[in-house]
């Protein structure tokens, strides 16, 4: 008596699994390739460069075209330079194949010793007190693609690329003041620069007479 | 700036998303409420309906609901595990291999069961086709599934001696995903777009950087499957680092974006619960118990992160160690306690960095059973449920029969409820103590000490409550995490909707008892204060221990 219960409770599963499997290949086709595809036609027809990836050239015009750019928007890149300004730190080195955060707990030495470390450097670059570091400079972001530095992190480090490009203060200030986005309608997020842009900036207007 | 502007900008923040999500709560609770309730079908799902040969006007009996239930995410784990494996032949692979034998079964079952737990980095193991018609798929139906559930535990509310039946499973997942999920993520895709959020079929290229070092630059259809990532309340991300990945949530605006699509549903869904049961009061009252519990989480939380405690936030003078600096302290624990609280799982900032109470707050939402507002659909039979315990507590005290919405909760109603409410914290305590005394267990903890008790706890949460997020400084890619999560993630999943379909059956085969001066009425604030303390009750009384071990001692040391 109970086989056959079991024998006939497993044909009825058989029976919905079939149903079930048609429904499942109608999703597929649906959900699964008609819409990422109809949207893939739609970004590609109206933000086509957003929905490539908001690429810029080396002259810091908004292009497509992956030959032509220098690096996109919206992926930190990671700066090292004197004549440019740094990212935050990044876990995964800038590397866009291995994205994440550093995991590391609140109370783990190793992330103290890190975030230590990292501040004595930043104060010894940018000639500052480490009391002066901001925290975005000392701790490794969410994604290690973090395009943005806080307007604190890009303001120490304005006499430092002055200084190597052999640009007065103010006139590099104002670029960090032009490619600084408040928060978004007033009260979204965080004031933030973007670091490629401003550096692509800095290329264009000092290689300009 | 003064020390209040952070707090006023962090609720100014939460009053923008509290408003988007009171504006469309009454008209999408009425279009959810005839969705489910309306006897036509559209042309388009006739057709839909023929070729797959089902019939969608056939009312089933609870047993057989459950049984097309099982039977569609039998065959979604099995096509998903045979998506992930063939992978390397089949095209848009990117070049990558197949996921080995344990994780495609971890995939799959986790994308299945609305959990999206990752043990990979998209970026580096999924192509393009496995991400469209293997993941974006299961994010879709896996919701529709959730909220097949919770509609047909309201039919049982709602109906009256109908000899068990409570609805047509295809035509509840079909109008799910028709009707609702794929036409808001049609618009959502749209908006994340315009915001910088990037679809394209692309690999990802190798570009030189300004100074000339190599840089990928990311291909995929993103902006799709981040619509239905958090719309689904699914969570998981396109790439490794999920929403805090400026590909997959480019801006503050996109941030708030995702946050209101992953709290939509779950926190209209008591709205179509009150039109369907014919007493929006009812509605109304689950509703407040849901957001007063988010607000509270998410006060807690938020001011953990702007206090900062901790050596490591301490010693970098804020708590920004795994977030992003466009969201900074703020907008990151508003998405963290969102994300726990729906069974979303999407992160856009690192919870294994959190400071320890904005942490173990993170672990506490999911703890709760993710009522508050809890996922697509599963939020609100979790929450009825409770709710059914409640008035079980309050007969009890005043000697009466307990009965919600006019059905009698008799011995059998509360067994499986007792039943219900065990499951989940069973899967969670037995597999953290598992994983903390066997070797292979042990070998994935990072962190010494209280946190890493946490990580084994987060990530047992995490899978039996179908969260998806992570303190991902555990390492799970691992056969025994992978094996063991997934048996968590699967149990975690179909036990409880089981025996929610159980309650349905059995409610709806009653004749509904008219309300007399007697009644313990369940639309009063009285009654909300009641269900707001039995939740957390129940999980603390369930979880005081593992807790005072893990995040407590962690925030005292």
């Amino acid at each position: 008596m109970a086989t056959t219960t079991a024998a006939s409770d497993l044909a009825t599963l058989t029976r919905h699994s079939l149903a079930g499997l048609r429904m499942l290949l109608a999703f597929t086709l649906l959900t699964g390739l008609a819409y990422p595809l109809a949207m893939t036609a739609v970004g590609q027809v109206a933000f086509g460069w957003q929905a490539d990836g908001s690429l810029v050239t080396s002259d810091g015009v908004r292009t497509t075209s992956r030959d032509d750019a220098a690096g996109s928007a919206l992926l930190a890149q990671g700066f090292a330079g004197e004549q440019y300004f740094h990212p935050r730190p990044s876990a995964g080195e800038y590397d866009t194949l291995a994205s994440g955060g550093s995991n590391l707990g609140p109370l783990n030495p190793d992330l103290v010793a890190d975030i230590e470390e990292r501040k004595a450097a930043v104060a010894d670059l940018e000639g500052v007190d480490p009391a002066d570091v901001p925290a975005d400079a000392v701790t490794a972001s969410a994604s290690g693609l973090d395009p943005h530095v806080s307007p604190g992190y890009a303001a120490i480090q304005v006499a430092r690329v002055a200084a190597a490009r052999g640009l007065p203060d103010a006139d590099v200030a104002d670029l960090v003041a032009q490619h600084t986005a408040g928060r978004d309608l007033g009260v979204l997020g965080e004031p933030r620069v973007n670091v490629l842009e401003l550096n692509l900036a800095l290329d264009v207007a000092h290689l300009r007479p | 700036m003064s020390t209040a502007a952070p707090v006023l900008v962090a609720l100014a923040q939460i009053l923008v998303l509290v408003a988007a999500l009171a504006a469309v709560h009454v008209p999408l609770g009425a279009y959810l409420a005839r969705t489910y309730s309306s006897p036509n079908h559209l042309r388009a799902e006739r057709l839909w309906y023929r070729a797959v040969r089902v019939d969608p006007d056939a009312e089933q009996r609870w047993t057989t609901y459950l049984m097309s239930l099982l039977g569609f995410s039998l065959v979604s784990v099995l096509f998903l595990y045979g998506l992930g494996r063939l992978q390397a032949y089949l095209p848009w692979d990117l070049g990558f291999t197949g996921l080995d034998p344990g994780g495609a079964w971890n995939t799959a079952v986790s994308f299945t069961t609305n959990t999206n737990w990752q043990w990979y980095s998209g970026e580096a193991a999924a192509g393009h086709l496995l991400q469209m018609t293997g993941l974006t798929v299961q994010n879709f139906v896996s919701a529709a599934v959730g909220m097949a559930v919770a509609i047909a535990l309201v039919r049982g509310f709602a109906r009256s001696g109908t000899d068990a039946r409570v609805g047509n499973f295809w035509s509840d997942l079909t109008r799910g995903v028709v009707r609702v999920l794929l036409p808001l993520s049609v618009v959502a895709a749209i908006v994340l777009m315009a915001g910088g959020v990037i679809q394209n079929l692309d690999p990802h290229t190798a570009i030189r950087t300004v100074e000339g070092a190599t840089q990928h630059v990311l291909g995929g259809p993103v902006a799709s499957q981040e619509a239905i990532k958090n719309l689904g309340t699914n969570g998981g991300g396109f790439f490794n680092a999920n929403s805090a990945h400026p590909f997959e949530n480019p801006t503050p605006f996109t941030n708030l974006v995702e946050i209101f699509l992953l709290l939509v549903i779950p926190f209209t869904l008591p709205r179509a619960f009150g039109i369907m049961v014919g007493d929006r009061r009812q509605g109304w009252a689950i509703l407040g118990v849901m957001g007063g519990l988010w607000a509270a989480s998410l006060a807690l939380t938020t001011w953990a992160e702007l206090a900062g405690p901790g050596a490591a936030p301490q010693a970098a003078g804020a708590a920004m160690e795994g977030k992003e600096s466009r969201f900074g302290l703020a907008a990151s624990a508003l998405f963290a306690v969102s994300t726990t609280a729906t069974s979303t799982g999407s992160v856009n900032s690192m919870h294994d960095s959190f400071t320890a109470p904005g942490g173990g707050m993170l672990l506490f939402n999911m703890l709760l059973g993710e009522v508050a507002p809890g996922g697509v659909g599963a939020g609100l039979y979790g929450m009825l449920l409770l709710a059914v315990v409640a008035v079980f507590v309050a007969g009890l005290m005043v000697g009466r029969t307990p009965e919600y919405l006019g059905k009698k909760i008799g011995r059998r109603e509360m067994t499986i409820v007792a039943l219900y409410v065990l499951t989940v914290p069973a899967l969670v305590l037995v597999g953290t103590a598992v994983a903390v005394v066997v070797e292979p267990g042990l070998a994935g903890i990072q962190e010494t000490g209280p946190h890493g008790l946490s990580e084994v706890l987060y990530a047992f949460a995490s899978a039996a409550n179908n969260n998806g997020s992570a303190f991902a400084g555990l390492a799970t890619g691992t056969p025994f995490y992978e094996v063991a999560q997934g048996l968590a993630m699967l149990a975690g999943r179909f036990v409880p909707i089981a025996l929610v379909l159980a309650l349905a059956g059995r409610l709806a085969s009653q004749t509904a008892v008219p309300a007399t001066s007697g009644t313990l009425p369940t639309h009063r604030p009285l009654f909300a204060g009641l269900l707001a303390a039995v939740a957390l009750v129940v999980v603390g009384l369930t979880f005081i221990p593992v807790l005072s071990l893990g995040p407590v001692v962690e925030s005292l040391s």
